[in-house]
Order: C-alpha cells, then structure tokens, then sequence
C-alpha cells in the first residue's frame, strides 16, 4: 500500500482534535467538533476547509486555448481572463474521467483545478492531448484553502484589507497577503458564498491560522463539506459522476455549451441512465450502493445519502434507468429499512447565498 | 471519558443500569463518539421481546450505522420518545437523557463488563 500523503496543514488538525481519516490517498481532517456543529457554522457564519489535496495543473503556450477547448467539455470561447468555469474531462464515449474548474489566466495560459483521486489520469490525460504545449502540474507547491460561508465576503475583506464586492461568482483575482501572490477565487463547494484560495504550500499555515483569528471563522472537516455539497446539490466524482456516465446523465446538460469538437461529445446522445435528486421520507439516510426499487423491481442504485442537517430530513441521489426517470415516487431498499423517496428539485437546500450579488460600489 | 461505575457494559458498546427487576439500556460514551453525530434511532417498541446479545435496532450517524445490540433478555417497557426528533441527546448525554429503552429483564448478558474492565476494552480498542 502506498504511503498516505499529508498536506501542510495535517499537523495543526492533529494537535487540534480533528478525527482524521484517509481520503483519495491522503490524510484528510473529517470533523472537529462535530459535523452537524461545523455544517452549521459554515451556513451562518464561515469555515475553513483544508483542500490541499486536490491537484492544480497549468496548461500553456500561444494558441492553447482552441487546443484545450479539444481536450475538455469546458466553453472556453468567451471566457475572460479572470474568469473561471466548470467542467468536464471526457472519455471517448462521453464518460468522466474527472470535474474541473478551468481558470483563464491570460488566454494562452490557464489552471485546472482537478480532484486528488483522479490527479495522476487527468494530468496524463491532458497532457497527451495537449502535446506540443506546456502542461506543469504544480499540486506539490499550491495550497488550497477554501473560505465558505455567508459572512466570508467580510472576512475576507478585512483580512486582505481589499474590496471583494467587485468579484463576482466564478471569478478570481491575483493578489498578495504578508508579500505571497495570493489567488482569490468566489467558488466553492457549499452552496454559500465564499472563496477558494490558492497560495504556495510553505505559507498554508500562516494563511489558514491568519484566517482562524477572525473569531466568526472556525474549521470544518471533510464530513461537513460533503453534508454541504449535498444539500446543495453538487456532485461529487467517484458517487455521482463516473467513466459509466455523461454529464447529461447526470442532470448538467444544461453546461454542456461549448461548440468546439472536444473529445466525447459524440457519446452524450445516449442516456441509459439519469441522475435523479430525492428526498426520503424521514431522518433514516441511505447509504451509497443502496438499491432503488419500483413496484418490487429494482431500478437504479444510490450513489450518495445523507441526512441533511439544513433541512432535518435525509436526501440521496441516484442512478434510475433512463426508462423510469419520469417516475416520481421509489422505494430505497436499505441493508436495514425500506425508504419511500419522493423526486424533487435541486438544490435540495433552496436558501444558500454562494451566487448572492454583491454590489461592487460598496 | 468517565463511565459511570453503576453501569455494566457490553463489548458492543452498550450500558445497562439494573434496577430491581428492570433495567435501562444505552450506548456508551465510547460508541457515540465513534458514530459522531447521531441522527436516528431505531430502538425497540414497547412489549417487544429483546434477547440477549441479540440485535434489537440500530443506531445511525451522519457518517455511519450501528446495530444496538440487547444486552439483556426481556420484555421492553419503555422507550425513549425524544430521541425520535432529537437523537443528538445521546451525543451529549448517553448515560442520562439519551437513554434508549427499559426492559423488565429475565436474563443479563453473561459477557458483561464493569466499569474499571470496559475502561480498558476501550483503551484497546481506540488504539
């Protein structure tokens, strides 16, 4: 078994309480306090998140852009310099190999923000379909820390000394903190505002401690992030997106723009399968694996569930044959309970701020 | 972490406090802070027969699910109603409020611990 990997910031969680655990081959922090406790805090006030270990890439050269617009599912045609998307790298057949969020640096030049377990695949990947430009996988020396929660505009601008109301969702700024470049990104993956911060791994510490001395800023683990994902709706890879299934499958059609031929855009006419957002009956959650069945039949298959602190209920989503989407009603076949389930609309939790307009006068 | 040194406890991770003929069961302080934050309960009803060491319900976190194994044979006479919406009383209160049922027993479990011996099968366990 290969070495478990720590980021710059394991230390403090351990000397801090957190409950750790490995995570996509890192040893990840997945609660401090409590996951309810950190879940609540993020909704109302702000957390931080150690998100060291997801992998950064820089892809460059003249001319890049209309070769990665290959490469990836990305729009990138209008995407301005300080802007950034999401997206998907594709298989051949339309599957996916991983979600990203691309930055557009200076259009000959951008970053990939990839997922940890897939960094090692989405970086040769990219990189033998993007031969003849510069592709630099720079994960060792970036540090991610994430700011979420509906307070973290003012957090933020007061720990910066900088106005962020001019920042819109998904956009970034280069700037600096103690004399280190630091990017700030208005991304993240809670359904609240907040922001995504890239700096170079030997100031991590310094930044997360600097932002924990703002008392309405406390740390939140893994656990928490994924309780928040899933309320607002977000998928997570591995659970709702796989090399099995296209984006259409999984409900984000909606994102599929991009006019460029990219590698699997073909295979997103089939759909054998659709993703579908339920909420159960009760505070019982089902569990990723769990059988979905309709009058006795089984029909699909969990791919996350949990309950949802937001809303006092739990929540799932699943893969349904294609045939059974237009249903509304299942029946969750737990290793413990059967659960009725009911379809519903995304985001489960409706009342998050994260693309709350900030007036840029301010 | 204090277990109250009244109790006896189960490998499982279960306490029971015998009075009299009855006895209330519980899970420990141990096991809700493994679980974490505990968010249903699925305990006995009233007049169900329980047996010992036998499974009785289950106990599920935000992260994970637990099977409540009985640590003693009876007939249930009680259960506790408010961890149906609030069962994160037994995170903060496992051997008080965050009681799960009583059951007139007619048998304990032959394989339980007292406190000083459940102190250090958990010590065991945690490392």
């Amino acid at each position: 078994m290969a070495d478990i990997l720590n980021t710059p910031l394991t230390a403090w969680h351990e000397s801090h309480g957190a409950k750790m655990a490995p995570f996509a081959g890192w040893n990840m922090p997945i609660q401090y306090e409590g996951i309810l406790a950190e879940h609540k805090h993020t909704r109302e006030s702000a957390s931080v998140f150690d998100i060291c270990h997801m992998g950064e890439f820089i892809i460059s050269g003249p001319g890049v852009k209309e070769a990665l617009m290959k490469a990836v599912s990305h729009s990138l045609a209008e995407l301005a310099p300080g802007r950034c998307r999401y997206g998907f790298i594709l298989n051949e057949h339309g599957g996916v190999i991983d979600d990203c969020i691309i930055y557009n640096l200076d259009n000959d030049s951008y970053m990939v923000v990839v997922n940890a377990a897939c960094a090692d695949i989405d970086f040769k990947t990219l990189s033998s379909r993007l031969a003849g430009f510069s592709c630099e996988d720079i994960s060792a020396q970036t540090a991610k820390i994430d700011l979420q929660g509906p307070k973290s505009v003012e957090i933020m601008e007061a720990f910066l000394g900088e106005n962020l109301h001019d920042l819109p969702y998904f956009a970034f700024r280069d700037t600096t903190w103690q004399g280190k470049p630091l990017k700030v990104s208005r991304t993240g993956y809670t359904g609240e505002l907040g922001y995504e911060l890239y700096i170079d791994s030997a100031s991590a510490l310094d930044l997360w401690e600097g932002l924990l001395k703002d008392e309405r800023v406390k740390p939140a683990g893994l656990g928490a992030r994924d309780t928040l994902r899933m309320e607002a709706g977000l998928c997570l890879y591995g659970h709702e997106l796989d090399t099995e299934h296209t984006p259409v499958e999984a409900g984000l059609g909606v994102m599929m723009k991009s006019q460029a031929d990219y590698v699997g855009k073909a295979g997103l006419a089939t759909v054998r399968e659709r993703l579908l957002p339920l909420e159960v009956e009760g505070r019982r959650a089902p569990r990723h694996g769990d059988k979905l069945a309709l009058n006795g039949e089984e029909v699909g298959r969990i791919t996350s569930g949990t309950f949802a602190p937001s809303l006092g209920k739990a929540i799932a989503f699943a893969w349904v044959r294609a045939d059974k989407a237009e249903e509304t009603a299942f029946t969750i076949v737990t290793p413990r309970a059967k659960l009725a389930a009911h379809v519903t609309t995304l985001p489960f939790y409706k009342k998050g701020t994260a693309r709350t307009k900030l007036n840029p006068a301010k | 972490m204090s277990n109250p040194a009244d109790l006896k406890y189960s490998k499982s991770h279960e306490w029971v406090r015998v009075e009299g003929d009855e006895a209330t069961v519980g899970i420990t302080a141990f096991a809700q802070d493994s679980l974490g934050d505990i968010t249903y309960v699925e305990a006995p009803a009233v007049d169900d027969t329980v047996s010992a060491e036998g499974e009785c319900g289950s106990i599920e976190s935000v992260k994970a699910a637990s099977d409540l194994v009985s640590p003693v044979s009876g007939t249930v006479v009680a259960v506790n109603e408010a961890l149906e919406s609030a069962p994160e009383v037994i995170n903060k209160d496992p051997y008080g409020e965050g009681w799960i049922f009583r059951v007139k027993v007619s048998e304990l479990s032959g394989d339980l611990m007292d406190a000083a011996a459940y102190d250090a099968f958990c010590e065991q366990e945690g490392h």
